[in-house]
């Protein structure tokens, strides 16, 4: 391709991908709206929300080159707008800090939370990055719709063998509003059960404060990586 | 008189863990009674890790031509699917083992002795299973966590499980030809290590103990194996 013709097409990427950006976000703004107009009959099933978010990132990943190179900065503002109001993060926290949870004061909860988001984003940014090239199977959900907390099964296919990816989800409180993720399983591994047990460690050697300087610590020497 | 010499040192491993099962240090977790001695055998496992099978794996996966290491990669993987196959069978999962005969006999014939996966493609997927599986699905319980030394995490039924694993799979008992058989164990140990080089920076970025971490995350990962994903609930949530 000659220099002038990669000039055009970096130009165009630059300019139109704000532009497709702000569409997706409108036309989840409308699906947004949709779903609160629909109220109780059009609930989406648990399911169909994980096969949503699902396609959803890849196409983002896949528009976005920044996200597909691992780029810290611009995947932690994607996990903060697109991913986090998905999670019950504090209930994700709560669970892996343990019962010392509840003696802790609300900075150190706050500083807790903080850590530990950074400290996912830091490990599971570079899968991000790789999900443009795999095919996400969200398998049929068991169990009853009138359930307060489900349980969706997926597996993720690439080159490899599949790799098995459930979540647990709660029902939001209200009419349509959903649903949120609060344990993610990676190949029979649940997530927050294994943080919790590396905490609990921590926790009765050195306090909820060391947890957390443990965590600020170990933030800094995935950064430097 | 080589598998006289293996039941020995079963033995004397058995003997050690049954020795040492006295020593339990005070808040030890249940499913993890012989953690100091484990704990021990990991950190050999490590430095032995760091100093041999590491770098040589690093130096197979820069020096060696990618289609070398796939076709390798794929010919160990057929000679694990035969055991598998035979392991879907014992746990009763006629679709499995079909699915899985197919694979063996497709990628073996078509695929140049393994070399090629023409399978996956054909929507033969595979499925890995061992005898420690098997023993699982049957009820036997997992006893024990376990590092073994050299192939580190299992537990008491699948150490067990492992010996019937080398001693049975039928593609390595019928090689008697020596060096080459444990070439082959060296290449198989090798592609392993290869295959777990990028599983290890995300264990280094998430553990603070990697001990405890890989006990766990093994743990879990073979009780919901055995469960063909839906082990019993044991989530306390909050």
């Amino acid at each position: 391709m000659k220099a002038w013709k990669m000039k055009l097409v970096a130009f165009l990427k630059l300019t139109l991908r704000p532009l497709l950006v702000s569409s997706i976000g409108a036309f989840i703004g409308v699906l947004a709206l949709s779903f609160s107009l629909s109220a109780n009959a059009g609930d989406e099933a648990p399911d169909e929300f994980i096969k949503r978010l699902s396609t959803e990132l890849q196409e983002l990943v896949k528009n976005d080159p920044s996200l597909k190179a691992g780029d810290l900065q611009r995947t932690s503002a994607v996990v903060d707008a697109r991913i986090m109001p998905h999670l019950n993060f504090q209930r994700m926290t709560a669970s892996a800090v343990g019962p010392a949870w509840r003696s802790a004061t609300p900075e150190q909860q706050t500083k807790l939370s903080t850590e530990f988001k950074t400290l996912l984003i830091r490990t599971y940014a570079g899968a991000l990055s790789q999900v443009t090239d795999l095919t996400i199977n969200v398998k049929p959900l068991r169990g009853s719709p009138d359930d307060k907390e489900v349980l969706v099964r997926s597996e993720i296919k690439g080159k490899g063998e599949p790799i098995e990816l459930d979540y647990r989800l709660e029902k939001t409180p209200g009419n349509g509003s959903g649903w949120k993720i609060y344990n993610l399983n990676v190949l029979g591994v649940w997530l927050v059960e294994t943080y919790r047990s590396q905490f609990s460690q921590e926790i009765n050697a050195k306090g909820i404060d060391g947890l957390i300087a443990t965590l600020v610590e170990r933030n800094k020497t995935n950064a430097k990586k | 008189m080589a598998k006289k010499h293996d039941l020995t040192r079963l033995g004397l491993l058995l003997g050690a863990l049954l020795f040492s099962g006295c020593a339990t240090s005070i808040d030890a977790n249940p499913k993890d009674p012989w953690e100091p001695m484990n704990r021990q055998v990991f950190k050999i496992n490590d430095s032995v890790d760091k100093a041999v099978v590491k770098p040589v794996a690093v130096a197979y996966k820069d020096y060696t031509p990618d289609l070398a290491q796939k076709g390798i990669n794929n010919f160990f993987g057929n000679l694990r699917d035969v055991w598998s196959t035979v392991n879907s069978a014992l746990q009763l999962k006629p679709t499995q083992t079909v699915e899985m005969t197919g694979r063996v006999i497709v990628n073996t014939t078509v695929g140049v002795l393994g070399f090629i996966d023409v399978a996956t493609p054909l929507k033969l997927e595979k499925h890995k299973e061992d005898f420690g599986k098997t023993l699982g699905y049957w009820g036997m319980p997992s006893g024990p966590y376990l590092v073994l030394p050299f192939f580190g995490p299992s537990t008491l039924r699948d150490a067990s499980g492992f010996v019937v694993d080398a001693k049975l799979n039928p593609t390595y008992h019928d090689i008697t030809n020596v060096p080459l058989r444990n070439t082959l164990y060296v290449i198989n140990a090798i592609d392993i290590r290869k295959g777990l080089l990028s599983v290890e920076d995300s264990l280094n970025a998430i553990a603070f103990d990697n001990y405890s971490f890989i006990r766990d995350a093994y743990l879990q990962r073979r009780l919901y194996e055995i469960y063909d994903g839906n082990p019993p609930d044991t989530e306390d949530s909050e």
